[in-house]
């Protein structure tokens, strides 16, 4: 057999039939990037319109409620705590609510999210900035580590299916992929750190050692680590099985499809039908996942840092709906909702810069 | 979210001989038969397990008691209350609330999707939006805020509120699977003979999604237990009554981790937790490997 008959086999099995000018995937893409940006922008319009109003229509207006207090722990005028708490949520109870929506869209587009309540003269904005990066780092960095984990085990599952080994990885995953990750942190905090030592406890909490000035020299990075480890390990152990079990199903579909039989009997080698051909092509419908699951990470920090005492978003919101700090609330919940949305984006652009088929079709999975 | 993998053999059998049959491939896999067991004798302890258990009251002379006491299998917490008795009951709450939210969401994920993949249309982009909205709102942090203004006193109005806020992850797959399926021969068929878009969607189409229904009502079976228990744990639902989230919540802040005669007090609901949701998984696990033949076979 010739090299031209391989070429035009590989091209009929790995290239769409058609193969369209550079110029029109790349007007297919730009238009579907900006139909995606716009959808992006819509989802944290609504969200932000949607809090806006709930915090309004809920029972227990904040505002009346900071009113109100001010009244009995101070004894000034109505007129006095109103006009401070106006001062301080920077809106005004008594303005019409559509008013009061603008004035607020338009201090939000500015980056003025409010002020706290529990600790007078910070900034929601300043709350957020001093929290939320510890807990994009925690998450992220178990993300990457539990992802790349499970593609690999998930691999090794499908390609020895129903051996030992797959047995034993899949109860495992099974098994941790069952166990939320606040109950794993409890595990950690029981075993780990109290009864083997391994952890000093104390020391672990908050995101890095007070008195440590942040830099970007090795001691501080050791620092943060130090901390962070055990954040780390609850959320990639709780969610590595079940992206080692999703890899598994997508591995095995993909090892049934023909283009991978073809590359058998062109007698390609093992490990590059397993990279080239296999992997590639099962961790695609991963990718799309994704996002979902950075949603879910985020949102269980609040489980998780409370336990760990880690200094994250999630541990400042837990603070913040103790204290009923209403404006802290809606900052922290609208910036995660942007960071989830941004996340989902960036998975569907890299989803799609992966697979053309994604951007052809110019519609992606609805 | 696996597309296109629902067996649709058995058309015109009734929903009870399918559900059998859902019932006895889930014996074929020995998994899943475990995992049903461990799930049904769960729930058979909960409900009739506090008829036999004694009366859980503070008994100040008997406080911190470790496991293996006389009387007391698995001690007693800071209050003097057996544990073992709590852990028997704490289970209603959180299995009632579990299975109700999953069945709101579940009914909501069906109704929309399924409408949404059959009308098309302007319905269909506004369900689609609406899932990207909610699908992109981290959940438990919407519940944590809406939790700081409502008081979540009583169990269904917890339950309410998560399946209302978890229906949008089904709701996507009912559309796919719908999609694929308003596209055979028979719904063609009941849509000739002109039955009516009520009577073809949820008459003709959703039977053939039974079993893809179920695994994803135990899926979200599992989310809810999730929420709900760290929502008790972080003491961010009233701590009434007795269940194995409040267990876990009194026995974290009391410090029973520090103290060996108290690990009991905060194993057992743990240990209750993670076997509810093991049983849950491996039980939707089989049944995935059921509806995807591909996984079983080769």
């Amino acid at each position: 057999m010739s090299g031209a008959v391989d070429t035009s086999a590989a091209k009929l099995i790995e290239g769409p039939a058609v193969e369209p000018s550079p110029s029109a995937v790349r007007r297919f893409f730009s238009a579907w990037l900006v139909r995606r940006l716009l959808k992006a922008l819509l989802t944290v319009f609504i969200v932000t319109t949607g809090t806006f109003f709930l915090v309004r229509l809920l029972p227990g207006n904040p505002v009346e409620t900071y009113i109100q207090t001010q009244i009995a722990q101070t004894g000034i005028s109505y007129e006095a705590a109103a006009a401070q708490a106006q001062n301080l949520f920077s809106l005004d109870p008594d303005a019409p609510l559509i008013s009061q929506y603008f004035t607020y869209m338009v201090n939000l587009l500015h980056g003025d999210f409010g002020n706290s309540i529990l600790s007078p003269g910070t900034t929601v904005a300043q709350v957020i900035t001093t929290y939320l990066p510890w807990t994009l780092f925690s998450v992220g960095v178990a993300t990457v580590i539990s992802f790349a984990a499970g593609i690999v085990a998930g691999m090794i599952m499908a390609y020895r299916r129903e051996s030992w080994v797959d047995h034993t990885l899949s109860s495992l995953g099974a098994l941790l992929h069952a166990i939320p990750n606040y109950i794993l942190a409890i595990l950690i905090v029981v075993f780990l750190g109290v009864k083997l030592q391994w952890f000093n406890l104390t020391e672990a909490r908050g995101s890095y050692t007070p008195g440590v000035e942040p830099s970007f020299s090795l001691s501080f990075l050791n620092d943060i680590f130090y901390h962070a480890t055990l954040p780390i390990l609850a959320y990639a152990l709780t969610t590595v099985g079940s992206w080692a079990l999703v890899m598994k199903s997508s591995t095995v579909e993909t090892l049934g499809e023909d283009y991978v039989t073809v590359a058998r009997a062109r007698g390609l080698s093992d490990s590059r039908i397993r990279s080239g051909y296999v992997g590639r092509n099962a961790v695609l419908p991963l990718f799309s996942q994704l996002a979902v699951s950075l949603g879910f990470v985020v949102g269980g920090s609040i489980f998780v840092e409370r336990i760990f005492g880690y200094q994250g978003i999630g541990f400042s919101l837990f603070n913040a709906i103790n204290g009923r700090d209403y404006p802290v609330l809606q900052g922290i919940f609208l910036v995660l909702t942007i960071s989830v949305v941004a996340a989902n984006l960036l998975a569907d652009i890299l989803y799609s810069r992966l697979d053309p088929r994604i951007r052809l079709s110019g519609k992606a999975k609805g | 979210m696996t597309e296109a993998s629902i067996p649709v053999t058995s058309i015109g059998t009734t929903g009870v001989s399918r559900f059998a049959g859902i019932l006895s491939s889930l014996r074929r896999s020995p998994a899943g038969f475990i995992g049903f067991v461990v799930v049904l004798l769960l729930i058979l302890i909960s409900a009739i397990g506090p008829f036999f258990t004694p009366e859980i009251a503070p008994n100040v002379k008997e406080i911190l008691l470790p496991a293996g006491s006389p009387g007391h299998l698995l001690g007693t917490d800071n209050e003097g209350k057996d544990v073992l008795a709590q852990m028997i009951g704490g289970g209603r709450t959180v299995i009632f609330v579990g299975f109700f939210a999953a069945a709101i969401s579940t009914v909501i994920a069906i109704i929309l999707g399924s409408l949404a993949a059959y009308l098309g249309g302007w319905f269909d982009s506004a369900v689609v939006t609406a899932v990207d909205v909610f699908l992109t709102v981290p959940t438990i942090i919407l519940l944590a805020v809406l939790g700081a203004f409502f008081k979540l006193d009583s169990p269904l109005l917890l339950a309410l509120l998560v399946g209302f806020l978890s229906w949008p992850v089904l709701t996507r797959a009912v559309r796919a699977q719908v999609l694929s399926l308003r596209e055979r021969e028979f719904v063609e068929a009941a849509r000739l003979l002109d039955l009516g878009t009520v009577r073809v969607v949820f008459v003709e189409i959703l039977p053939n999604m039974a079993s893809f229904i179920l695994m994803n009502f135990m899926i979200g079976v599992t989310n809810a237990i999730y929420q709900l228990v760290g929502f008790y744990l972080l003491g961010l639902a009233p701590l009434s009554g007795a269940n194995w989230g409040i267990m876990l919540n009194r026995a974290w802040i009391a410090g029973a981790i520090f103290n060996d005669a108290s690990l009991a007090w905060i194993l057992s609901p743990i240990v209750a937790i993670v076997l509810l949701l093991l049983g849950l998984v491996m039980m939707t696990r089989s049944l995935e490997e059921i509806l995807n033949p591909r996984l079983r076979d080769r």
